[in-house]
């Protein structure tokens, strides 16, 4: 299975690589189009800010590469966020992949944002994280978060319910850091990989 | 719900766990993966390494340290022991660690904060503070409390957490080495008073400490060493402790 993580300007893939060996695969970094169209796999990972990150995308035309894919595309964390319409992280149109909106936790009884560690994971019914256990946690880092919507696969509560998973046609999402969150994450790392 | 988090710390020198007895002479509690992989299996949230080794070639072995920790264990964990620039910043992001600590770094050169926060995002600086109280008036120590600062902590954390810095980090040095519970005041000052997650160090002895430090010093997590290198409290029984008397942890 020829696996690519999608090379950007964005944070830190290496726990991204770590995790995938850790299952026994060997995934390659690429920026390059046509590696990034042929693989069997694609992850967008993603750490940073919003704007920045869509137009370094556009710049090396990984955006119109992103939304040709026809292969199972998994986004993490700002990957998730800008597979979506549109962030209100410095006002930014996203990819458009997942028609929902990606807004600024509003802490309303003195919450901490970043939203920073482990919390729980409601699953919808029949997603494609189906053998991850209902309730089970999963590690994040965030301040913006996805609205609950057609395409949530599983939700969490942090100052409101937010999209910690999506799932549409092809393209699967994850708020959370699966190469971070212990067990569940690899199961989440294996049912993605197994799609 | 979000969790509160169990962080076991372990610090390292030449490449092996060490602690210190009554801050005198180092005892060995083995090799840093083998241990971290563990407290990871027994239910550990985060863990925190800090390389105390002091070699010329510290972002070398910090690189390295960081490599080995990323590659064998599945949980966030934070690197600290005398990171002082963005480089070395840079070269632990890059092999693997989720969040640096900065110290004596932030006391020196407070805008070092600002500068991380920027360029890697705040959630990537934890701010460690080690402090005393002293008459009434908790001031901020160096070098494992050798050294006094001119600052007072409740500045001094309100200064880190407007810099940017993504989490606090507070050992009291009065509790510390002592098992008899964390600075429970101190930390819910703190927590009150920032809106960034604080973690509580210094004092932890009994699965009790752990439950009085979420209830009363309000603390997001609670960072112990010796307790676990030694098998004082298991994690998995101290979550199951704390998950009975209300506290939300993963289980």
């Amino acid at each position: 299975m020829k696996i690519v993580i999608v090379k950007y300007n964005a944070g830190n893939v290496t726990s991204v690589l770590h995790a995938l060996n850790r299952l026994g695969h060997q995934a390659h970094l690429s920026d390059d189009p046509d590696t990034i169209l042929r693989a069997d796999k694609v992850i967008f990972p993603g750490v940073g800010e919003a704007n920045t990150t869509m137009q370094y995308l556009r710049k090396k035309q990984l955006d119109q590469v992103l939304i040709q894919c026809q292969q199972p595309v998994l986004g993490i964390c700002l990957g998730m966020q800008l597979l979506c319409l549109y962030s209100e992280e410095n006002d930014t149109e996203c990819l458009g992949i997942i028609p929902q909106r990606v807004l600024k936790f509003n802490p309303t009884k003195g919450e901490k944002v970043p939203h920073i560690g482990w919390n729980n994971l409601h699953l919808s019914p029949k997603s494609w994280l189906e053998n991850s256990i209902e309730n089970a946690y999963a590690y994040f880092v965030h301040s913006y978060y996805v609205e609950l919507g057609p395409y949530t696969a599983a939700s969490t509560n942090y100052i409101n319910s937010f999209s910690s998973c999506l799932a549409k046609d092809n393209y699967f999402a994850t708020q959370f850091h699966p190469e971070k969150s212990g067990k569940v994450g690899e199961q989440i790392l294996k049912n993605f990989l197994a799609l | 719900m979000l969790a509160k988090r169990i962080i076991p710390c372990l610090d390292i020198k030449d490449g092996r766990t060490v602690k210190g007895i009554n801050f005198e002479g180092l005892r060995d509690a083995g090799d840093p993966i083998e241990l971290g992989q563990r407290y990871s299996e027994e239910g550990a949230d985060e863990l925190v390494f800090l390389d105390i080794t002091a070699t010329h070639e510290k972002r070398k072995t910090m690189s390295a340290l960081a490599h080995a920790i990323a590659s064998n264990i599945s949980i966030p964990f934070t690197i600290g022991g005398g990171i002082s620039s963005l480089e070395d910043a840079s070269v632990v992001l890059n092999a693997g660690a989720d969040k640096i600590s900065i110290n004596s770094a932030a006391v020196r050169n407070p805008s070092l904060i600002n500068k991380l926060a920027q360029e890697f995002g705040s959630q990537f600086v934890v701010v460690a503070i080690d402090a005393r109280l002293e008459e009434n008036e908790w001031v901020v120590y160096l070098n494992g409390g050798r050294l006094q600062t001119d600052y007072l902590l409740k500045e001094w954390v309100l200064e880190v957490a407007d810099r940017g810095a993504g989490e606090i980090l507070f050992t009291s040095m009065n509790h510390d080495g002592t098992k008899e519970g964390f600075a429970d005041e101190m930390t819910a000052w703190i927590s009150t008073h920032v809106s960034i997650p604080v973690i509580a160090s210094g004092g932890a002895g009994t699965a009790q400490h752990f439950l009085s430090v979420f209830q009363n010093g309000l603390a997001d997590a609670a960072l112990a060493a010796s307790v676990f290198h030694y098998k004082e409290i298991e994690i998995l029984r101290l979550k199951q402790y704390l998950s009975n008397s209300g506290i939300s942890v993963r289980q």
